[in-house]
């Protein structure tokens, strides 16, 4: 099967409501309709989730991997980002 | 004793139906177009097949003679075998596998519906979980039909072949044996006539996109629904019963 003509879409599955749609893999289909038909028979033969995401792999937007430099180091020395550094009082509870 | 006979005739008709069309669907595990098709395949067959299961076990139980849904699908000869023709025929390629599941699958959702609501709980409750299954087969076969009908010059010429090659076993659908019929008459499953609406709107939906259009149908093939079968379902059973036939009563 020529792949021009079943790009690439990518899965996402929602495992339980309230959790997130989390991606799973890939898959090849030719629209929309059957994107999401084949990630029903591929994804979720398992009952691995109730709800899916399709998304064309084209329309993603990915970081460039020679700029995870400047992108994510600078983050590496402010530690203090972390809300770690002050004790819960024990009224608070579970958080 | 006598009303059983006539549901159990009706349960092992159903099983045979679906028994064969899902080994039929099994046939492409390992062979499909592409891997995504050869998981949708399968899904299908396993759903076919556990319905056949229910309605074999279910005419066991009724029959009362300790077989078992294994005795109906091993042990029986191509004969006794009463599934309509359009199941046992061969695959062909993935138009026709598609075209021949959207027309059983059409048959069978409005079929599973009205059984839902019948007047047997046993049987009623099996169809409650087929009539979610089978949508899914009439979507995903319909959408597959639409695309290649709408598709290349070439894959919309073997769509055309496959619709002059099995529509002419479509009637079969709407045949009414004698248990049918005693059935019918209690409520447990609806007069096909009544559902020939519904599988014309699924089928003309579809065609319609597909730019497919139905044909005029001058011999309609039947016979299975009287054992009389074509020659594709004696080499399908030499397989699906093969395990039983050389080790009798073989177990995992």
């Amino acid at each position: 099967m020529t792949l021009t003509l079943t790009p690439l879409w990518e899965v996402f599955i929602r495992p339980r409501n309230g959790l997130n749609h989390k991606h799973v893999g890939s898959l090849h289909a030719a629209d929309s309709e059957l994107a999401m038909q084949a990630a029903r028979d591929v994804y979720t033969r398992r009952e691995e989730g109730n709800s899916i995401w399709v998304v064309a792999s084209s329309e993603i937007v990915a970081s460039d991997p020679d700029k995870a430099g400047e992108n994510f180091e600078p983050a590496a020395d402010k530690v203090y980002r972390h809300p770690s550094f002050y004790d819960i009082p024990d009224d608070v509870g579970h958080m | 004793m006598a009303s059983n006979s006539e549901l159990i005739d009706v349960l092992v008709t159903l099983g045979d139906d679906h028994l064969i069309l899902g080994h039929r669907l099994s046939q492409w595990c390992g062979h499909a177009p592409m891997l995504e098709e050869d998981l949708s395949m399968p899904n299908m067959a396993l759903d076919l097949i556990g319905q056949a299961r229910n309605l074999y076990s279910y005419a066991a139980d009724l029959e009362g003679r300790g077989r078992t849904e294994d005795d109906f699908a091993y042990l029986r000869s191509d004969r006794e075998y009463r599934n309509c023709l359009m199941v046992e025929r061969p695959n062909g390629d993935f138009a026709h596998t598609m075209l021949r599941q959207l027309y059983f699958a059409a048959f069978m959702k409005p079929f599973w519906e009205r059984v839902a609501a019948g007047s047997d709980d046993r049987l009623a409750s099996y169809a409650a979980k087929a009539v979610k299954e089978v949508s899914y087969h009439v979507r995903h076969a319909g959408e597959w039909v639409v695309r290649l009908g709408d598709g290349t010059e070439h894959s919309a010429a073997r769509m055309r072949e496959a619709v002059d090659a099995l529509h002419p076993y479509t009637d079969e659908l709407f045949t009414v044996t004698q248990p049918m019929r005693k059935a019918i008459e209690k409520g447990i499953i609806p007069d096909p006539k009544d559902i020939k609406d519904d599988w014309m709107v699924t089928i003309n939906l579809v065609f319609n996109q597909a730019f497919l259009a139905v044909p005029e149908v001058a011999f309609p093939q039947q016979g299975g629904r009287e054992g009389l079968h074509t020659e594709s379902l004696g080499h399908l059973l030499s397989e699906l019963q093969y395990m039983q036939r050389a080790y009798p009563g073989l177990s995992w």
